[in-house]
């Protein structure tokens, strides 16, 4: 398979702090690849890095395009989608204008009409909802639109912030279960980070254990799932 | 027609060019969650250049749709080199910088056409027609003007994805970039706008009240009062909210206290809406789950 | 208690600004301060006539500017409209003094009671309106005082748009000091002792929970500070503060006039506060330094400038020294420690 995302060395600082410190790391085309790690390990700040929303050194290339040196607009129009931490929704605008700018950079309408019938198949209760404002969703219900939003992009690569977090484990539940399908469905490349690693290892493929900003360990989900030490500080088992 | 419907359409007629400048509030409004103070005084300026351009001998309307563009580019301008730096500032610094501008502004527009009362001509024809008396054509010109550039930014702000962009980035500049907005232009074309909408205010008013330096003022106080009571998020309230700004300072100045008090009116208002229901009466209501 | 406060400050403020009003605790800042008044005291007899009343006039405004300063740098309330306050302190103390012949040195506490109240009483419904929203609400009120100041039904009171004419008060118990003299030393008793209020309040409980409310309001009141409570008294101690200086102002300029108390006073207030430093005690000094001279001489370059001026220094400042020349000093003194 072909390897859509290549991180070689990277470097993130926050202010004075380092906090991504020479990661590397590559994601294979149409898999699902999950990057876990404990808070303040750095995962959220390698999305962000890789949506040029922090300063960086090092490689980071896209279907073998250099994106280190581009803005974040570029990147999203190149298929990158990212739904960050806190669900980043637009909570004055109403259901459906969320999922309209999720679109925003596209210029075939037909296709985001479709596209916007096959989320509200996806996620009923959001077609129920599409004209209440934002905000007042539950917390499920803005992580599903939150996804559909970046769904609506046809996103190449979908990088999900957190998707569990504050969420009841049955909606937990769901919103993995329909991210599998988008993934086998529409072929959408996934890079999730999590801090439930039981969650994350079941939906991924590969994954990438990140410790105080570097990767300590990669390889299959099943590999990290039976490593001991993985078992005992994130699995609890 | 009595006098008391008399000062209604008169109100009316004043109130069209609170709503102007009340539009251009709620453009700055909406694209940045901050207010410009010195909005009265650029629309002042703008008026001086048109001024300037109908004495050189341009026809009106040309020297119309030049302002409305120099006075595009002005506020993109100001934008782009001097708010654009605030972007991670308190508020504090916002207002500071604001008024700062009305303060510059003001000082240029004094020394450079000084401080003499000029008189400034209307597009529209002495007569209005259609058998009105009580409105002179200028009021009825000016009230269609502020309906159209209302109707324009209503269909702008609900219907084109700019103006949902514009709307997005307002709230959330980093969800906007996530979605690929260029939050950059968004912003300039906001201030843009806003200029451009002040400048058309302001022209409207200018036959009315005389150009001067000190034009906009007191219309800058009631346009506050207007955008707020309309609600500061919505073009249409602000247009509602001029209409009804117009005719209560008409009413109350006529009937009740008199017209030298009439910015303690707008005071009260704005203390009363920001007190009672600061969302105005069209503004959105916003809702956040904590 | 004061360092949750800063190190919630440190995350909000710009970095430099002061965080909670520091204690001159050296014995080399203590023997500054008493050179510094000695040398004030000393001041009417070494300068002019003309020289006197700028110095009396830069200290009329350095209490004007600690007022909005308590409120705007302490207390993260925006005022645009303290030009109004300021107003109302000169205009109670001319009609003290002129309709019902009150001696001037109890039209100044009166007038500052005035104000206190009516502060008090629009920091009430101010109290619901975020930064924004109350700078707008108090530059309508910036903008309506002179309305109000010239309406002719209370013509009888304020002098209409003509105003109100004072006679300059002489030195008391025959001392053998000029009118302009005594002036100054008598406004300088007076300011001296609004800086020592001033400093005393700031570091007790009142300045911290003043404090507290800027940086983090939400907290604030869970940790049992009666927000609205404090907001309101801050409202009235600044507008307190702000009317004693406009009283002393109408004493010492001897006339009030609805003219002079436009909202560009309001504007030079702020730039004043602006310049000198937020959340600064010795910064209302250097504002007042700053508001007294600067127009002065902007005004010989060219009639419209000293505006231009102000306003480009307002905005100049925001980028290149938000914190003032206190913040400035404060700087250069990290520095040099």
């Amino acid at each position: 398979m072909a390897v859509l995302l290549e991180v070689k060395d990277l470097h993130a600082v926050y202010g004075l702090t380092r906090v991504i410190n020479g990661v590397s790391f590559a994601l294979e085309d149409g898999a699902i690849t999950a990057l876990l790690g404990a808070n303040g390990a750095g995962k959220t700040t390698t999305l962000r890095a890789l949506c040029a929303m922090v300063k960086t050194r090092g490689s980071i290339s896209l279907a073998g395009q250099r994106i280190d040196a581009k803005s974040t607009e570029d990147i999203v129009r190149m298929g990158v989608a990212h739904v960050p931490d806190g669900r980043g929704t637009f909570v004055n605008l109403t259901t459906e204008e969320n999922l309209r700018l999720g679109a925003y950079t596209r210029r075939d309408r037909t296709g985001v009409a479709a596209d916007l019938e096959r989320i509200y198949d996806y996620f009923p209760r959001l077609k129920e909802r599409r004209r209440q404002q934002a905000g007042t969703l539950s917390g499920g219900e803005q992580q599903m639109l939150a996804i559909s939003r970046a769904l609506m992009l046809r996103p190449r690569l979908l990088l999900l912030d957190e998707p569990s977090f504050g969420l009841a484990p049955l909606v937990v539940l769901e919103i993995f279960r329909i991210m599998r399908r988008i993934n086998e469905t529409d072929r959408v490349s996934i890079l999730l980070v999590e801090q439930n690693a039981a969650l994350a290892l079941d939906l991924a493929d590969t994954a990438y254990l990140l410790e105080t900003g570097a990767v300590v360990l990669s390889g299959t989900a099943d590999e990290i799932r039976r490593n001991d030490g993985v078992r005992q500080a994130y699995l609890g088992c | 027609m009595d006098a008391f419907s008399q000062q209604v359409f008169a109100g009316i007629a004043t109130g069209s060019i609170y709503a102007s400048v009340a539009l251009a509030l709620v453009m700055i409004y909406q694209t940045t969650h901050h207010v410009n103070f010195a909005q009265g005084e650029m629309a002042m300026f703008s008026t001086f250049i048109a001024w300037t351009m109908i004495q050189a001998g341009l026809p009106y309307w040309w020297a119309f749709a030049a302002t409305v563009a120099i006075s595009f580019v002005l506020g993109a301008a100001i934008e782009l080199l001097i708010m654009r730096r605030l972007k991670n500032s308190p508020v504090l610094a916002w207002v500071v910088v604001s008024i700062g501008l009305l303060v510059v502004f003001h000082s240029l527009a004094g020394w450079i056409f000084d401080y003499n009362i000029k008189s400034f001509p209307s597009p529209f024809p002495s007569v209005a027609g259609f058998g009105v008396t009580y409105l002179s054509a200028h009021d009825l010109g000016a009230i269609g003007v502020t309906f159209v550039m209302l109707a324009l930014l209503f269909v702008f702000f609900r219907f084109t994805p700019l103006g949902l962009a514009m709307r997005a980035c307002a709230q959330n500049p980093v969800s906007s970039r996530l979605v690929g907005i260029r939050v950059g232009w968004i912003l300039a074309l906001g201030w843009g706008l806003a200029g451009a909408l002040g400048a058309i205010g302001g022209m409207m008013v200018a036959p009315v009240v005389y150009l001067d330096p000190h034009m906009m003022s007191g219309v800058l106080i009631y346009a506050f009062a207007a955008a707020l009571l309309g609600g500061i998020d919505s073009p249409l309230g602000a247009v509602l909210g001029g209409f009804i700004v117009g005719v209560l300072e008409n009413l109350i100045g006529t009937y009740a206290i008199g017209t030298e008090l009439k910015l303690s009116v707008a005071l009260v208002l704005i203390v009363a809406v920001l007190t009672v229901r600061p969302s105005g009466l069209l503004g959105k209501v916003h809702v956040v789950r904590v | 208690m004061a360092s949750d406060y800063e190190s919630v400050a440190a995350v909000i403020l710009p970095a430099g600004s002061s965080v909670a009003a520091k204690a001159p605790s050296s014995l080399r800042s203590r023997a500054a301060l008493a050179a510094l008044l000695i040398a004030a005291c000393a001041l009417p007899f070494v300068l002019q006539n003309y020289h006197i009343f700028q110095a009396t006039m830069v200290l009329v405004y350095a209490v004007a500017l600690l007022g909005l300063n308590l409120l705007t740098g302490y207390n993260g309330q925006i005022s645009l409209g303290h030009g109004a306050f300021y107003a109302i302190g000169a205009y109670a103390a001319a009609i003290l003094m002129d309709r019902f012949g009150v001696p001037y040195w109890l039209s100044v506490p009166a007038a500052g009671a005035c104000c206190l109240a009516v502060g008090f009483l629009f920091g009430l419904p101010a109290l619901k309106l975020e930064g924004l929203y109350l700078a707008l609400a108090t530059f309508a009120l910036g903008m309506a005082l002179p309305q109000l100041l010239k309406y002719k039904h209370l013509e009888a009171w304020t002098g209409g748009v003509g105003g109100l004419v004072l006679t300059k008060p002489e030195a008391p118990f025959a001392l053998p000091l000029d009118p302009d003299q005594w002036l100054y030393l008598f406004v300088l008793a007076v300011t001296v002792l609004m800086f020592v209020v001033a400093r005393n309040l700031l570091h007790g409980s009142v300045g911290r929970a003043m404090i507290a409310i800027r940086d983090q309001a939400m907290a604030a009141e869970t940790m049992g500070i009666n927000n609205a409570l404090c907001k309101s008294l801050t409202f009235g101690v600044s507008a307190m503060y702000t009317g004693v200086a406009g009283a002393l102002g109408a004493i010492v300029v001897q006339f009030v006039a609805p003219e002079s108390f436009t909202i560009f006073l309001s504007i030079t207030l702020l730039v004043g506060v602006v310049v000198g430093g937020l959340a600064s005690i010795p910064g209302a000094l250097y504002g007042a330094v700053f508001i007294q001279f600067i127009p002065n001489i902007a005004e010989k370059i060219s009639k419209a400038a000293p505006w231009a001026i102000y306003g480009v220094i307002l905005i100049a400042l925001m980028f290149v020294m938000p914190t003032g020349v206190a913040g400035a000093i404060r700087a250069v003194r990290a520095r040099f420690a």
